[in-house]
C-alpha cells in the first residue's frame, strides 16, 4: 500500500505508525511459533536462551531432546545394533508409539470423514436440497458445540456401547469433529461450480457415475484434498475427546504433550513441537497450492 | 426441449400443458423436482445418520442425566413410593410405619453390591442436598439388621442426632423421584431451604454463576482484542498487491494450522517466570530477579494465549469481506472533501460489518467453550466453565451437576450459533 | 488371507498351550518415582515369577475413571492404587471387588496377614501397601535458615516467596488449622464446624496471592528445582527421591504432616479379576513391601516388613528416619480422617473451588 503523492506530513507519520502496528501484530502471530525452534536445540533443560546460545556457541546447541523423543521409554537406549535399537524404539519409545497412534487414528478418521463429508456436500450444494439451512447447521455443529460437552456425551454413550477406550471409539469421535471442515471446504469449491457441465456430460451420453468420475471429481478434488487435510490436522491435534475416550493404548501425541506439560516441561516437548510446526508448514503449503489450482480450474482469477 | 415446446403449443388449447407422454407438465416437473430433492437428501443421509448416532444421541443422553438421578428410587424403592403420602405440614417426621419401610429397605440395600443401587449411592445423593449426612446412612445400614421389630423410629433416631432433623426427611421426600430439578438449582447457585423454597446459596459456596459470567466476560474481552488486532492487518492485506498479501496471509494461516498444544507450550516458554520475556526484562533491569511479574497461570495468560489461538478465526472472515470492497469508494469520499477519519467511519466501516459480525460471533462461540488452554495456563482465576464441567466429570464425580452445567452452556452456544446462522449464514464459513 | 490349514491350527494350539497362564493386567498408579518404586518392587518380580505381563498406567488420583468404567461395564483397569477415603467411598458405591483377606500371604514367621498388617490397613475391598504423607519442603541452598514449623509455611513475612500447594482442599485445610494453632488431635473436630472451616480458609487466604497450584505428584520437586516456588507441599517420597537420586538440596519439614494410606483396589468387573487379585496378594507380601521401601520413603503397611527395610537401593541412606511413621517425624502429625472427607468432600470441594475462583 502506498500513499498518494498529495498526502500530508501528519498523514505520512500516521501511515508509518500504522505499518509498525501491523508489523507488531504479525510478529505476535508468528513469533511464538518460531521462538520454540531454537529453544528446542538448547543443551540445557531450560526454556530460555542461555548466554552461549546468544553467542551462537555451537556447544550450547544440541540434538539431545530430539534423541530423547526416540529413546524415552526404550528398554535399552544404548543398543549398538541399529536394527535392534530401532525395533526397541519403534515398540517402546513413548513418543514413537504416540506418533504411530496419532497417524493411525488420523488417517482412518480422515478417510471416513472425507467420504461422508464430500457426499453430504454434494447434496447440500444442490439448489433443490430441502431444509438445507437446518441440515447444514446440524452437520457443522460438531465444530461449534463445546468439546467438553461433546466428549462427555460420547464418553457415556461409547462406554455403554463398549467402544470407549478402543481405537474405534477415538476414530468415530475424530470423524465427527473433522466432518465440518470437509463440508466447509468442499462446499466452497462447489460454489461457482458450473452445473451446465453436468448437463452437457449427460447430453453427451455419460451416465451418472461417469459424470461424477470425469467431470465432478476433477473439479472438486482440490476441495476434497484440502478438506481431508483439515480433517487430518483436526484429528492430529485433538485432545479433549482423547482425554475422555482413549486408554493408554491409544495415547496420541497431544495426549503425551498434555501429561508432559502438566507434570514436567522438558525441552523434549519443544522438540516435538518444532517437528509439528514443520509438519504444519508442509500441510499449509499443500493446501495453498491446491486452493490456487482449484481457482485456476474453475476459471476464477483472484482479484 | 424442442419436442416439449411443440407439445405445449399443441395442447395449449385444452388449457392444461402436457408433456409429450401426455402427463401434465406441472406434474412431471414436480416429479422431477421431487426426485432431485430426494437425491440431494440421500447424499446427505449417510453423514446425517452417522452424526445422529455418534454425536446427537450421545449429547442428548448426557443431558438427560441433568434431570435424572435414580439413586433414591433404586436403593429404597418402597420407601420412595410410600413417603409421597406423607404430608410434611402435618407432622414433623414420617409415621412409624414409613420409617419401618425405610429401615427394611435400608437393610435390604446393605446386601446389594450392584453399582448404582448401594447404600453408598444413596448416601452420596443425600449428601449433595445436606452435606455431612453420608456417614449416617452408611453406619445405619450396618446396624439396622439388628433392630428389634418395634419402635423403629426410636431405634433409628438413637443412632445419630442427624436422623432427628425434620429437614432430612423432607429432603428425602423431595428427592424420592427419578427426575429432579435439583441439579439445575445447584447449577445456578441456589439451594432448597428448610421449607423447600429455592433460595440463594451463601456467598462462600456460590461459584457457577460467577464462572459463567466470567466465561462470558473473558470471551468478550478476547473477542474484542481479536477484533482490534485483526482489523488493521486484514485491512492491510486487502489493499496490498496479491503477492505480498499472500505472503502475509501465510503468517496468519501458519498459527491456524499449528497444533493448539504447540502454541500453548510456546506461550508457557515465553511467559513463565523463568521464561523468555521475563529473562529479557530482568536482563534489561526492568525488574529485579526476585520480583519477576506473573504473566501466566492466571487470567492474563489465558487471555494472551487464547487471543493468539483465535485471532485467525477473526482475520479470515474480515479479510474476505474487505477484499470485496472497492478502494474507489474511499477515494470518492475523500475527493468529495471528507477527512480520512470521516470517510473511513461513514463509508468503509459500514461495509465491513458482515465480516465483523462473522468473525466476532465465531470467535466468541469458540471462546466460551474453551477447555484445554485455560486448564494449562489458567491457574486459579483464568478457569472457564468448561473446566468446572470437566472437574465434576473427572474429580468430584457429580455427573448430574456436570450435565446440568453443560446443558446451560450448550443453550448459550446454540443461541449464539442461531444468531450466526441468522446474520451470517453457515454457508459463509470459510478457511483460507 | 492365509488358508487355515491343520498345520497352522496345530501351531496355534501349541502356542496356546504355552500361553495358558500368561495374561496381562493393567496396574494404575500415580506415576513418576512412586510408580517406578512399584515397578521395581512389585511388577518386575511378578512378571519374573508368574510369566504374566503388567502394563503400568499413570493417573492423578480420584475414582472418576473407575466409576466410569464400572458403570459402563467396560473395565480396562485391573488394579488401582488409591487413597483411603476414595477406596472406602468406591467400595460403598459398589465399584470394587471384595478382597478375601485370607488370600493374602502370611508373614515369614507364619503370622497370618490379618494380624501382620498394621491396624486400619485392611478393608473389604482394599489392601494397603504403604503409608505416605503430605509434608512441605524447601530448597536449603536458597534458604539457609529454613522454616521449622507448619506455621512458617504460612508466614510469608518471615519467609518470603511463592508457595506450591496441591489444588485440592484435602490436607491443605488440616495444615492451615495446625498452622493456626489447632492441636493435631482437635483438627477434625474444629473442621467439622462452620467456624472451623472459615478459620482454615482464612489462613489459606493469607497466602493465596503467593500460591502456585499443582496437581500431579511429579510437579512439586520440579517447582522447587526451577525456583518457581520457595516452599511447596508435596508427597514425602517425591522429595526424598529428588534428594536421594538427583542430589537436590531439598529439606523436608515434618511438622504438621498429614499422613494417609495408599491401597490396592480391583475395579468391579475387571476382565482379569483372578490375576489382579493374585497381583495384589503378591505385591503386599512382606518381602515386596520391604523392597519397595528401599526405592521410595513410604512406610510399608506390614509390621513384618519394618525390620527388613534398611538402606536406599543404591545409596548409603538409612530409610528408617525417612518414613512418615518414624517417631521423630510424628511429633506433630495427623492421620487423614477418611470418614470426615467422605461426609464433607463435596461441600468442601465446592467451597474450595468457589474460594479459588474469587
Amino acid at each position: 500500500m502506498s500513499l498518494p503523492a498529495y498526502a500530508t506530513i501528519p498523514e505520512r507519520i500516521l501511515h508509518t505508525l500504522y505499518l509498525i502496528v501491523c508489523g507488531l501484530i504479525f510478529l505476535f502471530l508468528i513469533l511464538p511459533i518460531l521462538i520454540i525452534m531454537p529453544l528446542s536445540f538448547n543443551v540445557e533443560p531450560y526454556f530460555s536462551f542461555t548466554e552461549g546460545m546468544l553467542r551462537l556457541d555451537s556447544d550450547s546447541y544440541s540434538l539431545r531432546w530430539y534423541k530423547d523423543i526416540f529413546t524415552n521409554g526404550m528398554a535399552n537406549p544404548d543398543e549398538p545394533v541399529f536394527s535392534k535399537w530401532f525395533a526397541d524404539s519403534w515398540n517402546n519409545s513413548q513418543w514413537v508409539r504416540a506418533t504411530r497412534n496419532s497417524f493411525f487414528i488420523a488417517i482412518c478418521s480422515t478417510i471416513i470423514a472425507t467420504a461422508l463429508g464430500t457426499l453430504a456436500a454434494l447434496g447440500l450444494s444442490q439448489s433443490e436440497m430441502p431444509a438445507r439451512s437446518l441440515i447444514t447447521s446440524l452437520l457443522i455443529s460438531p465444530m461449534i458445540v463445546p468439546l467438553v460437552i461433546t466428549a462427555t456425551g460420547m464418553f457415556f454413550f461409547y462406554s455403554a456401547a463398549g467402544i470407549a477406550k478402543t481405537y474405534l471409539g477415538v476414530i468415530l469421535a475424530h470423524v465427527t469433529l473433522g466432518v465440518p471442515f470437509v463440508i466447509i471446504t468442499v462446499t466452497a469449491t462447489l460454489v461457482g461450480f458450473d452445473r451446465s457441465l453436468i448437463r452437457a456430460a449427460n447430453n453427451l451420453g455419460a451416465n451418472g457415475w461417469t459424470t461424477f468420475r470425469r467431470i465432478i471429481m476433477p473439479l472438486i478434488a482440490p476441495g476434497m484434498i484440502s478438506g481431508a487435510l483439515f480433517a487430518f490436522v483436526t484429528s492430529l491435534d485433538e485432545l479433549v475427546a482423547v482425554l475422555f475416550l482413549a486408554d493408554v493404548e491409544q495415547r496420541t501425541i497431544p495426549r503425551q504433550m498434555w501429561s508432559g506439560i502438566r507434570e514436567q516441561i522438558s525441552p523434549t516437548i519443544l522438540a516435538v513441537a518444532t517437528i509439528l510446526v514443520c509438519l504444519s508448514i508442509v500441510l499449509l503449503t499443500t493446501v495453498e497450492l491446491l486452493r490456487r489450482r482449484s481457482e485456476r480450474l474453475r476459471g476464477i482469477t483472484p482479484a | 426441449m424442442v419436442a416439449s415446446a411443440s407439445s405445449i403449443e399443441s395442447s395449449s388449447t385444452s388449457g392444461v400443458i402436457v408433456a409429450e407422454d401426455g402427463i401434465p407438465l406441472k406434474a412431471k416437473l414436480a416429479r422431477t423436482t421431487r426426485r432431485t430433492r430426494l437425491r440431494a437428501l440421500l447424499l446427505t443421509m449417510p453423514l446425517l445418520l452417522f452424526l445422529v448416532i455418534t454425536f446427537v444421541i450421545p449429547i442428548g443422553q448426557m443431558l438427560l442425566r441433568s434431570v435424572n438421578h435414580t439413586a433414591v428410587v433404586n436403593v429404597v424403592p418402597n420407601f420412595a413410593v410410600a413417603i409421597q403420602d406423607w404430608d410434611e405440614n402435618d407432622s414433623e417426621y414420617p409415621s412409624e410405619e414409613l420409617i419401618k419401610i425405610f429401615v427394611q429397605d435400608l437393610a435390604r440395600a446393605r446386601k446389594v453390591r450392584e453399582v448404582g443401587k448401594t447404600v453408598g449411592n444413596l448416601a452420596v445423593r443425600v449428601n449433595y442436598e445436606i452435606p455431612g449426612t453420608a456417614s449416617i446412612f452408611k453406619s445405619a445400614a450396618r446396624k439396622v439388621g439388628k433392630f428389634e421389630d418395634e419402635n423403629y423410629r426410636e431405634q433409628l433416631f438413637a443412632l445419630h442426632k442427624k436422623w432427628q432433623n425434620p429437614n432430612l426427611w423432607r429432603t428425602l421426600k423431595r428427592i424420592s423421584h427419578a427426575y429432579t430439578p435439583s441439579f439445575y438449582v445447584a447449577a445456578i447457585d441456589r439451594q432448597y431451604d428448610e421449607q423447600g423454597n429455592i433460595v440463594k446459596k451463601p456467598e462462600k459456596l456460590s461459584i457457577y454463576v460467577d464462572i459463567f459470567l466470567r466465561t462470558l466476560w473473558l470471551s468478550a474481552v478476547i473477542t474484542g482484542i481479536c477484533l482490534l488486532l485483526a482489523f488493521p492487518i486484514s485491512f492491510l492485506m486487502s489493499v496490498l498487491p496479491l503477492k505480498t498479501s499472500n505472503l502475509l496471509m501465510i503468517m496468519v494461516l501458519l498459527p491456524f494450522w499449528t497444533s493448539l498444544l504447540v502454541r500453548t507450550t510456546a506461550w508457557i516458554a515465553i511467559l513463565q517466570s523463568q521464561g523468555v520475556i521475563n529473562n529479557i526484562l530482568v536482563w534489561l533491569g526492568v525488574f529485579g530477579d526476585e520480583s519477576r511479574p506473573q504473566m501466566i497461570y492466571n487470567q492474563t495468560g489465558t487471555i494472551i494465549t487464547m487471543v493468539h489461538i483465535l485471532l485467525p478465526f477473526m482475520v479470515l472472515p474480515l479479510f474476505s469481506v474487505m477484499k470485496t470492497i472497492p478502494p474507489s469508494y474511499m477515494r470518492a469520499a475523500r475527493s468529495m472533501g471528507g477527512s480520512w477519519l470521516y470517510s473511513f467511519y461513514r463509508i468503509y466501516l459500514p461495509q465491513t460489518v458482515p465480516g465483523i459480525a462473522a468473525g466476532t460471533l465465531l470467535v466468541f462461540i469458540l471462546a466460551i467453550g474453551y477447555y484445554i488452554t485455560p486448564a494449562i495456563v489458567g491457574g486459579q482465576d483464568g478457569l472457564l466453565i468448561s473446566n468446572l464441567i470437566a472437574g465434576h466429570m473427572q474429580q468430584s464425580l457429580n455427573w448430574s451437576l456436570a450435565a446440568a452445567l453443560g446443558s446451560i452452556l450448550l443453550v448459550i452456544v446454540l443461541f449464539l450459533y442461531w444468531l450466526y446462522n441468522k446474520f451470517v449464514g453457515v454457508d459463509n464459513l470459510k478457511f483460507g | 488371507m492365509k488358508k487355515f490349514t491343520p498345520v497352522s491350527a496345530g501351531i496355534l494350539l501349541a502356542m496356546g498351550a504355552g500361553l495358558v497362564h500368561a495374561g496381562t493386567i493393567t496396574v494404575v498408579s500415580w506415576g513418576g518415582a512412586y510408580t517406578n518404586s512399584q515397578v521395581q518392587a512389585y511388577h518386575k518380580p511378578f512378571i519374573a515369577a508368574t510369566g504374566n505381563q503388567v502394563i503400568s498406567e499413570d493417573y492423578n488420583g480420584g475414582t472418576a475413571e473407575i466409576k466410569a468404567q464400572v458403570e459402563a461395564g467396560n473395565v480396562t483397569w485391573d488394579v488401582v492404587d488409591v487413597e483411603l477415603s476414595d477406596a472406602i467411598r468406591a467400595c460403598d458405591e459398589g465399584l470394587l471387588e471384595e478382597i478375601d483377606h485370607s488370600s493374602l500371604p502370611a508373614a515369614p514367621d507364619g503370622t497370618p496377614a490379618t494380624d501382620d498388617f498394621l491396624p486400619g490397613t485392611l478393608y473389604d475391598c482394599a489392601v494397603a501397601s504403604i503409608v505416605w504423607s503430605t509434608i512441605f519442603a524447601y530448597d536449603k541452598s536458597k534458604m539457609a535458615d529454613g522454616p521449622k514449623t507448619v506455621a512458617d509455611f504460612f508466614d510469608t513475612a518471615k519467609f518470603p516467596g511463592k508457595r506450591g500447594i496441591r489444588k485440592n482442599p484435602k490436607a491443605n485445610l488440616e495444615m492451615a488449622l495446625m498452622a493456626d494453632g489447632v492441636p493435631a488431635a482437635e483438627v477434625y473436630e474444629v473442621l467439622g464446624t462452620d467456624e472451623g472451616v472459615d478459620r482454615a480458609f482464612a489462613k489459606l487466604d493469607s497466602i493465596k496471592s503467593e500460591v502456585v497450584w499443582w496437581e500431579a505428584g511429579a510437579q512439586p520437586p520440579q517447582l522447587l528445582a526451577d525456583g518457581e516456588v520457595a516452599m511447596t507441599t508435596a508427597y514425602n517420597g517425591r522429595i526424598f527421591n529428588a534428594v536421594a537420586s538427583e542430589d537436590k538440596p531439598f529439606e523436608i519439614v515434618w511438622d504438621g504432616q498429614v499422613w494417609d494410606l495408599d491401597l490396592w483396589v480391583v475395579p468391579k468387573g475387571s476382565k482379569n479379576k483372578d490375576l489382579a487379585l493374585e497381583f495384589v496378594a503378591f505385591s503386599t507380601a512382606t518381602e515386596q513391601l520391604a523392597k519397595q521401601a528401599s526405592y521410595i520413603s513410604y512406610g510399608p503397611a506390614r509390621q513384618s516388613s519394618g525390620p527388613m527395610v534398611a538402606k536406599f537401593h543404591n545409596k548409603d541412606i538409612d530409610m528408617g528416619p525417612q518414613m512418615p511413621t518414624a517417631p521423630a517425624n510424628l511429633t506433630n502429625a495427623l492421620q487423614n480422617d477418611f470418614e470426615f472427607w467422605a461426609d464433607n468432600q463435596d461441600q468442601l470441594n465446592e467451597r474450595f473451588n468457589a474460594w479459588l475462583a474469587k
